[in-house]
């Protein structure tokens, strides 16, 4: 207690500053006053009685001190007193301070911007209450090899009824639909999810409210919640959103709930996107397939345990569950298909594919921090020379080492932490045009927020790099040679050999750094020049996708589509139609597998061959697109053997199926695929018409086309016709000289004329699906680009510096070199040979460490080896050159020393 | 020179409250004065010690002090006991006494004794 009064009062003395030292003082005076008098009375003369006095009295200066000691805290006080020192020696050289931190705002700033979009992504990717309950639900077939096949409505009601979930929700994988009737129309994510799905997470509305578990209807509810940074972004935070209706695509919703900002929806995978609108749908009626127990719907199911569950007991729960329910309805789950449920925290489950993308960003914004703190160092190093006399001084004076190593290191501290802060405060005020940058597709962009964490991490990042980096050159600047140095009086001091040696290995870490970055970058730009350039295998040229999804009433006899045949008559309708929309040329129709990188999650089927698959749970699973004849004439992929689907393959007519070389070439390996039979087993769709499923026979062969990802040559494609097989997700394939803006509301005018309840949405032009699937790599990149240039520059800095500090060091020696008669062509090469050392052995390294660093990030290349030379030797060469370039100032300054004016100016 | 014995921190502090608490409000020049003499000149009280103690008592709360005019006219600062301060007398008072009770004891003891 005593303690702490004692602390605050010394805190206290701290803030008042010097009032009690100035009463001590008046009272000292005072005594010595009246001691004087005292002293005169008996009889001294005034100046003895004061030279008594003061005798008396005792030394009051060191009272002083000594009290002050006791009644402040010195450390903080010399931190003041070393604050103001510093920034009087950065205003005495602002050339120098302004480049310091300029370095280090560039390093801090874009560590700092991108630690702000991993912030927002990857570390924080379950931000819901008590994250440990919530598991991931996934139905696996493992006797087809086929995973997280989605889940069935019974299913799902026998999840919410086992006792082991609080509640369990199942959410769409997302989809984007058109928002019109806000500020401006937008393409947005949304996700329809089950009632419960907020529930689940623990996440309540910030306005309004979330769907109510009660509120179940088979289909939509027509209530929808959105994002806070879509109601900031499209409806100006309007308070009085709630009940307004929100014009999705054609339908009418209204909004009931505004989410708060800290809620983010599942998913950091780029194919969920960013969802912004959630709307309420029971799964179980329309436009959803009915809910029987064979019908799974592609679905993300996202369970809450109940409290003080392990994952474990709730794993061995539903394994019991499941073979209870295996053997009441024996025909939905057959023996060979080996249906399991399989239960994953889901902190586990959120890892996305930009992941990769993003850690090597942070990885290359490291390295550039690390150079940008190795050239501070390198600085500081070069100005110690300057001071060395200061140094020498204070230290003749009685400073002790560590006193002036604790001066110096917060003389360095404080430049990091204005770098830092510059870099802050740059970012602060361009995160809006910084944002603009962020390619769309990464999740949760609307959470990258620069606030106060960020600020702590850009802090916290300055203040270690400053003590890492800071302690080395205070170590080094402190330590002169006191005798040496004061004797060259007014010479400038020649430099420890430590200090030279330490900043030659400086730079040659500097080099390093930036060859690895630059590598890098190479090899991720010539990956995306690959990729851009690749032949997609398709001609997404004027190519419009237009979507509609068919109705399934719940009673499979109401459905009208509900036969191929059926079907049939729509489709053809919707096509005829089409091609009579100004500027088309041709028209298709597939399902949404068939759409070219457009989907997240092919459907897939087990591929049973005839005679060589025997057993079910042996056969391979195969991407299986549904398409119509006109297809592959209208994307330009070309037949290479047999025939197309024609207008006679029908529902009564013998199957057909059409596969690509690399199904060909996979499945049918130096055998003629044509007339080969096949049995797509287990298809849900198939389910649904006949209880055995016919052979398919194969009639045609196509080429590869990377319709599944562009960095995929081929993957196998089997293809049947939309005419034998009735799908229920449909994209309409345009192409033409037709306009994008009007185009949707054509085809859904032509569309409604026929069946008015059919939804029409999402217009897309494959050229943009094309490279909005490249965003993220194009994104990184640049990124990584735009570092290793950073990092080119200020390695150059770097040796430039180290140069021409080494050649002012041997200013002596050159200019008698010269006097002797040496070349000046000599002393340019000794020079140049000096740069050419430090940048040889930087390479060195920086291929050692590029060889690393690039097998690391092997995931992320395309089209060109981790190893590849051109790249390797081009970059070696180009940092080579810089690093020359850099030296060759220096070393046409030291040619033209003149010798006489530096011997005698020494 | 002779050295003088050097007072300790804690005699010093009961030496100051006592004075007070006989003389009532002092200003610091008295205090030392009054030491001096009482002390008879054998312990040095370097003077100038007695200041940073007196802002250290004031700031613990058992002294206060305001300024007033001295016997010749002279402005000075006067320091008088709180009601904390003549608590804190008495308990160092009595802590005093032990001690030396203590102390004075073992001075008394011869060697039989002990046995």
């Amino acid at each position: 207690m005593k303690f702490l009064r004692r602390f605050f009062i010394r805190l206290s003395n701290l803030a008042t500053g010097r009032s009690s030292d100035q009463r001590l003082q008046d009272e000292i005076a005072e005594h010595l006053a009246f001691q004087t008098e005292e002293n005169m009375r008996a009889g001294m003369s005034p100046t003895e009685a004061r030279r008594q006095a003061t005798l008396k009295l005792g030394a009051a200066e060191a009272i002083r001190e000594d009290h002050h000691a006791e009644h402040s805290i010195p450390f903080i006080e010399n931190l003041l007193f070393d604050l103001k020192y510093a920034v009087r020696m950065l205003l005495r050289s602002p050339g120098f301070s302004v480049i310091a931190i300029a370095t280090m705002a560039l390093g801090v700033g874009a560590t700092t911007a991108i630690y702000s979009v991993i912030d927002a992504t990857l570390l924080h990717p379950l931000p819901y209450p008590q994250p440990q309950q919530l598991v991931r639900i996934e139905d696996n077939l493992p006797g087809v090899g086929a995973q997280d096949v989605g889940i069935s409505v019974p299913e799902w009601r026998d999840l919410q009824s086992s006792g082991v979930f609080q509640s369990v929700s199942i959410s769409g994988h997302g989809a984007n639909v058109n928002l019109t009737g806000s500020a401006q129309p937008e393409r947005l994510s949304y996700k329809h999810v089950t009632p419960n799905y907020f529930a689940v997470f623990g996440v309540d509305a910030q306005l309004g409210r979330t769907f109510d578990p009660h509120d179940a209807t088979p289909g939509f509810n027509l209530e929808a919640v959105i994002s806070n940074g879509l109601w900031r972004r499209e409806f100006g935070a309007d308070p009085h959103i709630l009940g307004k209706d929100l014009l999705l695509d054609n339908d009418v919703y209204h909004v009931v709930g505004v989410m708060p900002s800290g809620f983010r929806d599942l998913g950091s995978t780029n194919e969920e996107l960013n969802t912004e609108i959630w709307l309420a749908a029971g799964m179980a009626g329309l436009p959803f397939p009915p809910p029987l127990r064979g019908s799974r719907q592609q679905s993300r199911v996202v369970g809450r345990m109940k409290p003080g569950l392990s994952i474990e007991a709730a794993q061995a729960h539903l394994d019991a569950l499941v073979q209870s329910l295996k053997k009441q309805y024996p025909a939905e789950y057959p023996a060979q298909a080996a249906w399991t449920v399989r239960l994953t925290p889901l902190s586990e489950t959120v890892v996305g594919s930009v992941r990769q993308s993003l850690i090597l960003l942070f990885g290359a914004v490291g390295l550039v921090l690390l150079i940008s703190c190795v050239n501070v160092a390198n600085l500081l190093l070069a100005r110690a020379s300057g001071r060395g006399r200061e140094i020498a001084v204070r230290q003749a004076l009685g400073a002790q080492r560590t006193r002036l190593i604790r001066q110096l290191l917060t003389e360095i501290l404080l430049l990091f932490l204005l770098g830092g802060i510059a870099g802050f405060a740059i970012l602060f005020c361009a995160q809006r045009f910084l944002l603009r940058l962020v390619p769309e597709t990464l999740p949760h962009i609307n959470d990258i927020a620069i606030g106060w964490g960020v600020l702590l991490f850009a802090v916290a990042v300055s203040v270690s790099a400053g003590t890492i980096f800071g302690l080395a050159p205070a170590w080094l600047m402190s330590g002169v040679d006191l005798i040496g140095t004061l004797r060259q009086e007014g010479r400038g001091s020649k430099g420890s050999p430590g200090r030279s040696r330490t900043r030659q290995m400086l730079v040659i870490t500097e080099l390093a750094l930036s060859l690895v970055l630059m590598v890098a970058s190479c090899l991720l730009l010539r990956s995306f020049w690959d990729l851009y350039n690749a032949e997609p295998g398709f001609n997404p040229d004027r190519v419009m996708a237009i979507q509609t999804w068919l109705p399934g009433p719940n009673d499979p006899s109401q459905d009208a589509y509900r036969t191929a045949t059926q079907e049939a008559v729509l489709l053809r309708e919707i096509l005829r139609r089409s091609r009579t929309l100004p500027g088309v040329q041709e028209a298709a129709i597939g399902d949404v597998d068939a759409l070219p990188l457009g989907h997240s999650n092919p459907g897939q089927l087990p591929l049973i061959r005839e005679g060589i698959e025997t057993m079910d749970n042996q056969a391979p699973v195969i991407d299986s697109p549904i398409v119509s004849p006109e297809y592959f004439h209208l994307l330009g992929m070309p037949l290479l053997r047999g025939r197309l689907f024609n207008d006679h393959d029908i529902e009564t007519t013998p199957q057909v199926a059409i596969i690509n070389q690399a199904a060909a070439r996979t499945y049918w390996p130096n055998q003629d695929p044509l007339g080969k039979r096949v049995r797509l087993h287990l298809d849900s769709r198939e389910l649904l018409n006949s209880a055995e499923p016919a052979w398919t026979t194969i009639v045609g062969v196509i080429a590869d086309a990377r319709t599944e990802s562009l960095a995929d040559e081929a993957i196998p494609q089997i293809y049947r016709s939309v005419y034998q097989h009735p799908t229920k997700s449909l994209a309409i394939f345009l192409r033409g000289q037709v306009d994008p803006s009007a185009i949707l509301g054509q085809v859904r005018q032509q569309v409604q004329d026929i069946d008015a309840q059919l939804p029409v949405f999402h217009a897309q032009r494959l050229d943009d699906v094309l490279s909005t699937s490249l965003s993220v790599r194009r994104f990184s990149m640049e990124m990584v680009a735009f570092f290793a240039a950073t990092a080119l520059l200020l390695a150059g800095l770097g040796i430039y510096g180290t140069i021409s500090y080494l050649v002012n060091e041997q200013r002596r020696e050159i200019a008698i070199r010269l006097a002797l008669g040496a070349q000046r062509g000599t002393i340019l090469k000794m020079v140049l040979r000096r740069g050419l050392g430090l940048a040889a052995a930087g390479a060195g390294l920086g291929v050692a460490g590029a060889l690393i660093v690039s097998h690391i990030m092997a995931g992320l290349l395309y089209g060109v080896s981790p190893t590849d030379l051109p790249t390797f030797a081009g970059v070696t060469f180009v940092l080579t050159t810089v690093a020359l370039a850099a030296s060759y100032i220096p070393a046409l300054r030291a040619m033209r020393l003149d010798p006489i004016t530096t011997l005698r100016s020494e | 020179m002779k050295e003088k014995p050097d007072v300790l921190q804690g005699t010093l502090v009961l030496m100051v409250l006592k004075t007070l608490d006989v003389l009532g409000p002092q200003h610091g020049w008295g205090i030392a004065r009054r030491i001096e003499q009482i002390s008879g000149d054998l312990l040095a009280v370097n003077q100038g010690t007695l200041y940073p103690l007196l802002l250290k008592l004031e700031n613990e709360g058992s002294i206060a002090s305001e300024w007033g005019a001295s016997e010749n006219n002279r402005r000075a600062r006067f320091y008088r006991l709180t009601a904390a301060g003549r608590k804190q007398l008495r308990t160092e008072t009595r802590d005093w006494e032990q001690t030396a009770a203590i102390i004075a004891r073992f001075f008394e003891v011869k060697a039989e004794d002990l046995t």
